[in-house]
């Protein structure tokens, strides 16, 4: 079984449109290395020089916002679901 | 309890127990009522507190007219501020927000600029700057920067929490403009270090991250990461289910952001509980389901619901 990555609006010129696709990998940063192979620019809209998560991006697996649970390093589960979103105001 | 005038009488909310939807009697949750603050919720805090800070430091006088950029509850509460103290108020609000919202404004004599729903409350910012620039004699509050929105938590949400519930472990909040978390988190990681503070974060439809590219996202000014401890992402489709469960269960008629934040703190009960370990959970109910009849989200299947929200800034 595979991990379900869900895809913003803005990110879907690199995925052919798809708002949803298939990743493999057992970390985040290896789901996105499988990404780029696939979808080639995507990880530098996602990760920083720095090797993290940029500013305005939000990774969350399975609900839970990376930031908190290793970042990058966070481990994946076959059957997980990763979100990225921009970050938005509230209020 | 007596007060000279309304103002005087935000804060100091119940806090209630929900014995039906806690797992436990090691593992109890808590509600914080902020829907019983004068407009209705927990907004009136940090409105209060902004428009008594720019007063202390001359920036607001009265006549003077007030700016701010809102999804709704904020104007709400600085409308009835400023009706009060004699400021004109103007609030930029998306226009894909509840029609309760508006017609609240209105009634509190403030005025209202529409932005476009693509963008959501980005956009509301983007729009209320470029305003304030153009308009150097209005005083723009600004909620997501205002360290008078945070601190009125520090000074009255978290410890009248921690009167109320010494044993707390966990709080959980809503993430807007940061306000509520950065304010009570600051608050315990003073005072009971050992408390996990515990964000949700409302997940709205596509339309609202219509952002043209990653660059323009926000992430506002009074955010400190290091004040919380975990961070949720709900969709409208959780937020509905837990706000019916609530009023089913407990009788608390909530707004959908308060289902949202409840969503996070029962997953965290049922964590606590799995792990044998004794909790108590305060999660905040951040406003009354009033305003949110005409959204249609209290009816109907959860389907139903799921599809009216969709594209609508519910929280």
């Amino acid at each position: 079984m595979a991990i379900d990555v869900r895809i913003p609006t803005i990110l879907r010129p690199y995925t052919g449109g798809e708002r949803s696709v298939d990743g493999n990998g057992s970390t985040v940063s290896a789901v996105i290395d499988d990404l780029e192979g696939r979808f080639a620019g995507i990880r530098e809209r996602l990760v920083d020089e720095a090797g993290g998560v940029r500013r305005f991006v939000n990774i969350y697996v399975n609900d839970e916002d990376i930031r908190f649970t290793g970042g990058l390093d966070t481990t994946v589960a076959d059957g997980a679901t990763i979100v990225i979103l921009p970050a938005v105001a509230g209020g | 309890m007596r007060f000279d005038n309304l103002v005087d009488s935000v804060g100091n909310t119940p806090l209630v127990g929900l014995p039906t939807l806690s797992p436990s009697p090691d593992v109890r949750l808590w509600a914080k009522l902020e829907d019983h603050n004068p407009t209705g919720s927990i907004k009136d805090r940090a409105a209060l507190a902004m428009i008594e800070r720019a007063e202390a430091e001359g920036l607001l006088t009265p006549g003077c007219t007030i700016l701010e950029p809102t999804s709704g509850n904020t104007g709400i509460s600085l409308a009835m501020v400023s009706s009060l103290r004699g400021y004109k108020l103007i609030c930029v609000m998306p226009e894909n927000t509840s029609e309760e919202r508006r017609q609240l404004l209105h009634m509190w004599g403030a005025e209202i600029i529409s932005s476009s729903a693509v963008g959501g409350s980005n956009e509301a910012v983007r729009v209320a700057k470029a305003l304030a620039a153009e308009h150097p004699d209005w005083v723009m509050l600004y909620q997501y920067g205002n360290p008078a929105n945070a601190e009125a938590h520090y000074r009255g949400t978290a410890p009248e929490i921690f009167a109320d519930l010494p044993t707390i472990t966990h709080f959980v909040g809503g993430l807007g403009t940061t306000g509520t978390l950065m304010g009570v988190g600051r608050f315990f990681r003073e005072h009971k270090p050992d408390v996990k503070i515990v964000a949700a974060e409302p997940r709205y439809g596509e339309l609202v991250y219509g952002l043209r590219n990653l660059d323009e996202g926000f992430v506002p000014e009074l955010y400190d990461e290091s004040f919380i401890d975990s961070r949720f992402s709900v969709g409208p489709r959780d937020a509905v289910r837990r706000v019916r469960e609530l009023i089913s269960a407990e009788g608390i008629f909530a707004g959908i952001s308060t289902g949202a934040i409840l969503h996070a703190a029962l997953a965290q009960a049922k964590r606590s509980h799995d792990a044998g370990e004794r909790a108590d959970i305060v999660f905040i109910v951040a406003d009354g389901g009033w305003k949110y009849l005409s959204t249609g989200a209290y009816e109907g299947t959860l389907d139903e619901a799921e599809d009216r929200l969709e594209g609508q800034i519910w929280a």
